[in-house]
């Protein structure tokens, strides 16, 4: 009887994974005749579980494509291989937007996308692994703004992508949570990497390079998720970032200027440490608050918590570009320190003092440079003022943030 | 695989001359729908096909209209209008909701009315052989049908054939060449794009989950020539028993039609970004990560835009600074992009190839209006 029974159960659960095994398809979307239409199809009425196969060849879309179903795998043959080609589009504001969760985007190029390349919106458990997303003119103001764009997401995990052209930022994390950002590159758009208004992320094993600006860490007011907090940006390489600005006005990235390494802005518990820096030619690495007008009550301005250590700096400082490359180098001359903060702080601290948790914290090998340029002192005590560049006194350290885990690594 | 829309300067020139001609013949349609509308007994209504988990592959399987091509509705089918519409490219739009009988849907003052599970909202969309003559050579191309299944609300787009006499599903939507004469006499020509399945949840979108938009309390209290008559629309609703839980339609929220000159600018130009744009700058909505939320009850001048510095617009900034620089549409991020055809920049993104005067005249004229 007892073996009949567990029988019966063995038989009702091959019985089971059967039918699951069953119900996941690949949908294979080959190159040639109605491609683009076939595709977007393949999105549409894909199954949970499904892979949709996209093979080598290119593909010419006139509008964008979109996936709302979850636990699907999009993949190309490699992103040399599998070109995804948005030159003739004439509707949507991206090319491709995931809407779903458990996701994966892996082994293709989206190209010339009139809009933002790949997003994904409030989707959960969402992986961009080996993508390339390209604007294929270089640098241009026309040029879609984000290239690997997840926003409103939580667990995201962008691997081995390529993002060149982007007129904002090539790899932007927007209001999300639980982000690893590894082995990417980016280059020739404005800001490198981007993590704005989140919170929990990892940035690590990248290289930014020829953008205006590397990495940026810039939390933002007026917006639904804000407060980004515990971001470490660790063993970059953030180098030879020389791209002159050529984000349209009006947009946050628009002030960052040419040979910006790491920029830290208004954020709280930001940890940078074990990158190599060179050939940033404003600065390696700013720490600054938000600097336009606002209203916001909920919004800290200024940034919380910064610990920069362990950095390796080369040549760097000694073309300071635009208004805020300017701003510095009246105070700090040229070349501009390795390390330049702000020094901006809150009215009530300026005139007590500034938490521990809250300080900004530099240990870096002897011979950088730094400078604390005392904005507000600079404000509001225009006689008495000078900047500070004595580095020792900025000694010391913050608890570092656990590494994130993301589930679709296994992690919690 | 056809292309964009045709872009010379005579077709845009006549596009822009096309809104308000759009607008008028959808009235007067509306009156036509209405005066054939509830005469006699006429066809039913299929539930079974509205509740069918694979869809009926031809709009005639549901029963709606008991004539197609002419549209008049069938027995338990109701014409409607919204007092400010979506500007769809110009295209006239005729709208019906049908309600199983013996249910109602729950009256919300804010929200589309919850719908009880068998409900279908119907919507066509056509374009005239000539807008100076738009109640003749109807081309219908489309009709799109939000059906209430147990599980929620379904997005569904059926496109007509060329004799019109019936319509088929297309889940991967489709692109349709639209050739017309506008307002003034010019030939037209353009795609037009009927939404695949996602891009109707690209605005049918509320917290992820699909949602009508239209059948809200402000926007359908107006009034709707039927056929015994002009009447309220939410009394008429409530009357007939598809509308329960409402108060009397003088105690009803409304927005007026953002073409009545006779109306307060203000009311106007939020009418406009309410039905326009709200489905997705709203908290809730596909573009909540903008901060931008334009929903008629949004009362942070920040948050509708007010000195707002544009968040993940790109290009889509046109170099300017504030979503709406009060005084000043021509430094408004916000004229700039509704203003504008170019994918990436122009809004609403989808739905829309051709300009939309009428709109941004008003939205300047608001602008400029603010101190």
């Amino acid at each position: 009887m007892a073996s009949f029974v567990s029988r019966a159960a063995l038989a009702l659960l091959i019985g089971v994974s059967t039918a699951s095994f069953a119900a996941a398809a690949e949908i294979a979307v080959e190159a040639g005749e109605g491609a683009a239409e076939r595709l977007t199809e393949a999105l549409i009425t894909a199954k949970p579980g499904d892979t949709v196969r996209i093979g080598a060849g290119r593909f010419e879309l006139t509008d964008g494509l979109s996936l709302d179903v979850d636990d699907v795998v999009v993949r190309g043959a490699g992103p040399a291989q599998t070109v995804l080609s948005f030159k003739g589009q004439s509707g949507a504001g991206e090319g491709l937007l995931v809407t779903s969760d458990r996701v994966v985007l892996e082994d293709f190029a989206v190209e010339d996308t009139k809009g933002d390349g790949v997003k994904s919106k409030g989707s959960d458990q969402i992986t961009f692994r080996n993508l390339r997303v390209e604007w294929t003119n270089g640098p241009d103001e026309k040029n879609g703004a984000y290239g690997v764009y997840p926003v409103s997401s939580k667990n995201i995990l962008i691997e081995k992508v390529t993002v060149r052209g982007a007129a904002d930022a090539g790899i932007y994390v927007g209001q999300s949570e639980n982000i690893v950002v590894r082995e990417s590159r980016a280059e020739y758009n404005v800001a490198g990497i981007e993590i704005e208004n989140s919170m929990k992320a990892d940035v690590y094993k990248n290289v930014a390079t020829h953008n205006t600006g590397g990495i940026l860490i810039f939390d933002l007011p007026n917006l639904p998720v804000q407060g980004g907090h515990d971001i470490r940006v660790f063993d970059n390489d953030v180098v030879d970032n020389d791209t002159a600005n050529f984000a349209p006005k009006g947009n946050i990235v628009a002030i960052v200027p040419k040979g910006m390494g790491i920029m830290v802005m208004a954020n709280r518990n930001v940890h940078v440490f074990g990158n190599r820096l060179s050939g940033n030619v404003t600065t390696h690495v700013l720490i600054a608050a938000y600097p336009n007008e606002y209203e916001d009550e909920n919004y800290m301005f200024v940034p919380r918590g910064v610990y920069v250590h362990g950095n390796t700096y080369g040549e760097g400082g000694g073309a300071p570009d635009g208004e805020v490359g300017k701003t510095i180098s009246d105070v700090s001359g040229i070349p501009v320190p390795d390390i330049v903060w702000d020094g901006v702080t809150t009215i009530p601290e300026y005139f007590s003092w500034t938490s521990a948790e809250n300080r900004v914290y530099v240990d870096e090998a002897e011979g950088t440079t730094f400078v604390n340029l005392k904005m507000i002192s600079q404000l509001l005590l225009p006689w008495g003022w000078w900047p500070d560049t004595d580095i020792a006194g900025y000694k010391g350290s913050l608890p570092e943030p656990t590494p994130v885990k993301l589930p679709q690594e296994g992690g919690a | 695989m056809t292309t964009g829309t045709a872009t010379t300067g005579d077709a845009v020139s006549a596009r822009r001359r096309l809104g308000r001609a759009a607008r008028g013949a959808a009235a007067s349609l509306a009156f036509a729908v209405a005066a054939l509308a509830g005469i006699g007994s006429a066809g039913a209504v299929s539930l079974d096909a509205i509740l069918a988990d694979d869809p009926p592959k031809e709009l005639s399987a549901f029963g709606f209209f008991a004539e197609m091509a002419a549209q008049r509705p069938a027995d338990g089918v109701v014409p409607y209008r919204l007092n400010t519409p979506l500007f769809s490219d110009a295209a006239l739009k005729m709208r019906f909701v049908f309600v199983p009988a013996g249910s109602a849907a729950s009256y919300r003052a804010d929200e589309a009315f919850d719908f009880p599970v068998g409900t279908a909202l119907v919507k066509t969309f056509a374009f005239p052989a000539d807008y100076r003559a738009p109640e003749k050579d109807l081309r219908i191309i489309e009709t799109r049908l939000l059906l209430r299944r147990a599980d929620g609300w379904h997005a569904l787009a059926y496109v007509w054939n060329d004799a019109q006499t019936e319509a088929t599903l297309k889940v991967a939507g489709a692109r349709v060449e639209v050739s017309t004469i506008d307002a003034e006499g010019a030939p037209l020509a353009f795609t037009y794009a009927v939404p695949n399945k996602n891009q109707c949840k690209g605005c049918h979108d509320l917290g992820g989950k699909v949602a009508p938009i239209g059948p809200k309390a402000r926007n359908i209290n107006g009034d709707f020539a039927y056929h015994d008559g002009a009447m309220n629309q939410i009394d008429r609703w409530t009357a007939l028993g598809i509308l329960a839980g409402a108060p009397s339609s003088a105690a009803a929220p409304a927005v007026p039609d953002f073409l009545d000159a006779g109306a307060p600018l203000e009311a106007r130009a939020r009418a406009w970004l309410d039905v326009n744009c709200a489905h997705c700058h709203r908290p809730e909505g596909p573009a909540s990560n903008s901060g931008l939320f334009l929903t008629w009850g949004e009362a942070d001048p920040v948050r509708y835009g007010v000195n707002k510095r544009p968040v993940a617009a790109g290009k889509g900034s046109g170099g300017l600074q504030f979503d709406i620089a009060p005084g000043d549409p021509d430094a408004s991020i916000l004229i700039y992009r509704v203003d504008s055809v170019e994918p990436g920049v122009m809004m609403p993104e989808l739905g829309r190839h051709l300009p939309d005067p009428a709109a941004v005249a008003l939205l300047r004229a608001w602008i400029s209006a603010m101190k």
